[in-house]
């Protein structure tokens, strides 16, 4: 026991020399999993929730089409608008911007463009079915309907 | 050890060096969002071609399973006033009911799990054949998103779970798959064999929105 006791007074100091080293890890981890948003988001986006998500493999052939109210609602009104990059297109607009992107993919991935479609929950169906003809026009029918997870009640 | 101690005095202070690893940390964890490209996927019909109209295809209302949202989101199921509770094992049952199946859905109901055979009710009044079926999701224009994208969700539902019962997989499992390897791609094929997912989305009525 007496020895036991000894032990303990001993000088116990857990080395931190590493830990910097550690942290900057961390760190770099971050900053290379981060994507900054370059693009400034114009329209309310509340995404619906869902369960049957699945996730696509390639994301090069994703492009977003955001749908909701415009938050400055002064200057666009407080109708729900449609934003392509980034600015406020108009449905008629949605079948030149599809081919503009198209035309930035390599020849292979054309046909596979997917739209991601981020809409707001409060929108209505009119718009959505709108802008869904106008894709149907641009032949860019893989459509995704962004949604986060919904946890099950079972 | 003496020599040791001489260099000590000329080592630059690193002690604070952590501390501002982490203030960087935590500034890029506040700022981060990862991007999510999860969703529900759907693909369109073609465009329509005013020269060539699709061939008019008459399908019996009983391989129709109509699901109906007004303007107040609520749900008419087969004519019916409908709950979304019980829609997706409604959908299930409808599919995998068999009332009169051809050639290649009786083979088809062979093959099928004993799991999904008791959902099959060979009701006359129900889809004849799996690969008949319908599932049509009609809205108005003043439908809520939120309303619309909660029954495709369970639309979707149903096929996947008689999709992934078939490959002895649970759902998620199912969903999760990606079709990069030649095993996976087997079984995604396990699945759909002989069960398109016909979910059909009607053009909106011209009620309640603009």
């Amino acid at each position: 026991m007496a020895k036991f006791g000894k032990k303990t007074k001993a000088e116990v100091s857990i080395p931190t020399s590493a830990l910097p080293d550690i942290i900057f890890m961390l760190l770099f981890f971050f900053m290379v999993t981060t994507v900054l948003r370059e693009q400034e988001i114009l329209v309310e986006q509340k995404i619906p929730q869902a369960t049957q998500l699945q996730k696509l493999q390639k994301k090069s052939l994703i492009s977003y089409l955001f749908i909701g109210k415009p938050k400055n609602s002064g200057l666009y009104g407080t109708e729900p608008r449609v934003q392509a990059n980034d600015a406020l297109v108009q449905v008629p607009d949605i079948v030149q911007w599809v081919n503009q992107e198209r035309d930035l993919l390599p020849e292979a991935d054309r046909p596979g463009i997917t739209i991601s479609m981020k809409i707001d929950r409060d929108v209505k169906m009119g718009p959505i079915s709108d802008v869904q003809n106008e894709l149907r026009e641009a032949d860019a029918r893989r459509i995704l309907y962004a949604s986060i997870g919904k946890v099950d009640q079972d | 050890m003496a020599r040791k101690k001489n260099r000590m005095g000329t080592e630059v202070n690193a002690g604070s060096m952590a501390d501002i690893a982490f203030l960087l940390l935590i500034f890029f964890l506040v700022t981060t969002t990862i991007a999510s490209d999860k969703g529900i996927l759907n693909v369109l019909p073609p465009k329509l071609d005013p020269n060539n109209p699709p061939p008019e295809i008459d399908l019996n209302a009983r391989n129709i399973f109509t699901i109906l949202i007004n303007a107040n989101d609520q749900l008419f199921v087969e004519d019916e006033y409908g709950e979304i509770d019980n829609l997706d094992e409604d959908i299930k049952a409808f599919i995998l009911n068999f009332g009169s199946p051809s050639e290649e859905g009786t083979a088809l109901y062979n093959s099928l799990p004993a799991s999904l055979k008791a959902l099959s009710a060979r009701d006359p009044e129900s889809s004849d054949d799996p690969g008949d079926a319908v599932v049509s999701i009609k809205t108005d224009r003043g439908t809520s998103y939120e309303k619309y994208l909660e029954v495709f969700d369970l639309a979707k539902k149903a096929y996947f779970d008689i999709y992934a019962a078939r490959v002895n997989l649970s759902t998620d499992e199912y969903r999760a798959l990606t079709g990069k390897t030649d095993a996976e791609q087997s079984l995604i094929d396990r699945g759909k064999e002989g069960l398109p997912m016909a979910i059909s989305i009607a053009e909106p009525n011209k009620i309640g929105g603009n």
